[in-house]
């Protein structure tokens, strides 16, 4: 396989498994969220306030590895 | 059903949306996809030093922003209008988030350099959605190829801004962790030689830590603004005006997230250094964060 090939290859593996991981976290970040939105509803600024923030930490995973990629792809 | 809000007939929207479409793909649809440019461009140098588009980007953010809060402090009332108003809701609601965080005492401390951090971000974020901004630009030479150097980019999608923004943020809870606890005791949380291995072993890692939250406070901010100017890009280039509207506002909202979490992030690395370590934690206790416990809970994962 050319070596552009292989670069265009690697670019899409970068970035599909790197997206794994924090779509599973995020997932179950925001669903525990709900969850205690549920329970808790009175809680909601201090809840909103710490998912946005745990979605961030587990977002610049997925960010990580977009960064790869970009960086394979054009560099 | 029809609704008395939406003025605008169905139809007449469904015609527009068609003729915006059909006029793209004929008129302006462009062959190739967007050229894609990871570092920024250098426009000029003043002596050895380069002057690329995201500095004067950010010398624009900078002056937009002194000379808007100049404005809204240059008459100052007691009951504040128009433009005081807007000034006065903006930093109100910012104190009031960093007080509701780290504490009274704390807050107030930290409220400088996380509320500057906060606007600037934002506004940098947004500046790269105007229109204009890396779409008008100056054609260069670059291996061989005619590029165009867009004049005015996003500061965000610049590494060295990020970073230096990150480089900040850590120091300055480096500084206010030392200020706080006392030189000695803050170091230990570093060099621990009363823990023996482990607890050396965990002073190590305390410190790859700090090296951690440097990358990933500027890959994040980078990344996300980065990769949004290149999804719109390459939407509009797929689909020309219709497609890029709804990722359009989904920027909006990201460029605001990521400002949020960038000062949010600061300010709970600053209360959690602050705030001391294991038994130390009962000595500070009156004075430190209702919430801190919590935030480091947050923090943590």
């Amino acid at each position: 396989m050319p070596a552009e090939g292989l670069r265009e290859l690697a670019v899409a593996i970068a970035i599909a498994v790197g997206a794994i991981g924090p779509a599973l976290g995020i997932g179950n970040l925001a669903g525990r969220a709900m969850e205690a939105l549920g329970r808790n509803p009175e809680a909601e600024p201090a809840i909103r306030l710490n998912m946005i923030l745990g979605l961030a930490f587990a977002e610049a995973i997925a960010i990580y590895a977009l960064v790869v990629a970009l960086i394979i792809k054009f560099v | 059903m029809p609704q008395e809000r939406s003025r605008l007939p169905v139809p007449v929207v469904v015609v527009v949306v068609l003729g915006l479409l059909v006029s793209g793909f004929l008129f302006v649809r462009s062959p190739q996809p967007p050229h894609v440019e990871v570092a920024a461009e250098r426009l000029f140098t003043i002596g050895s030093f380069p002057i690329t588009n995201t500095i004067l980007t950010a010398w624009i953010v900078v002056l937009f922003l002194v000379v808007l809060f100049r404005l809204a402090t240059r008459t100052m009332r007691l009951v504040p209008t128009g433009l005081q108003n807007l000034a006065e809701a903006l930093v109100e609601a910012l104190l009031n988030f960093c007080v509701g965080v780290a504490g009274d005492k704390n807050g107030r401390r930290f409220f400088a350099l996380v509320g500057t951090i906060f606007l600037f971000v934002l506004t940098s974020n947004w500046m790269g959605l105007l229109p204009g901004v890396g779409t008008i630009g100056l054609w260069m030479e670059k291996d061989h190829h005619e590029v165009l150097a867009p004049l005015f980019r996003s500061a965000s999608t610049d590494l060295n801004m990020t970073l230096t923004l990150a480089l900040y943020s850590v120091i300055a809870t480096q500084i206010f962790g030392a200020r706080t606890l006392g030189i000695r005791q803050y170091a230990s949380k570093y060099i621990n030689l009363k823990g023996g291995f482990i607890g050396f072993y965990v002073g190590l890692l305390e410190f790859l830590a700090e090296v951690a939250k440097l990358i990933s406070f500027s890959f994040r901010l980078f990344g996300n603004i980065f990769a949004g100017e290149i999804l719109l890009g390459v939407v509009s280039f797929l689909v020309p005006f219709v497609a890029a509207i709804p990722f359009y506002g989904l920027e909006v909202f990201v460029g605001f997230v990521q400002a949020l979490v960038f000062a949010a992030l600061t300010l709970i690395f600053m209360t959690i250094a602050v705030s001391g370590h294991g038994e130390e934690h009962h000595a500070g206790e009156h004075e430190s964060a209702p919430h801190a416990a919590q935030v480091e809970a947050a923090a943590s994962h």
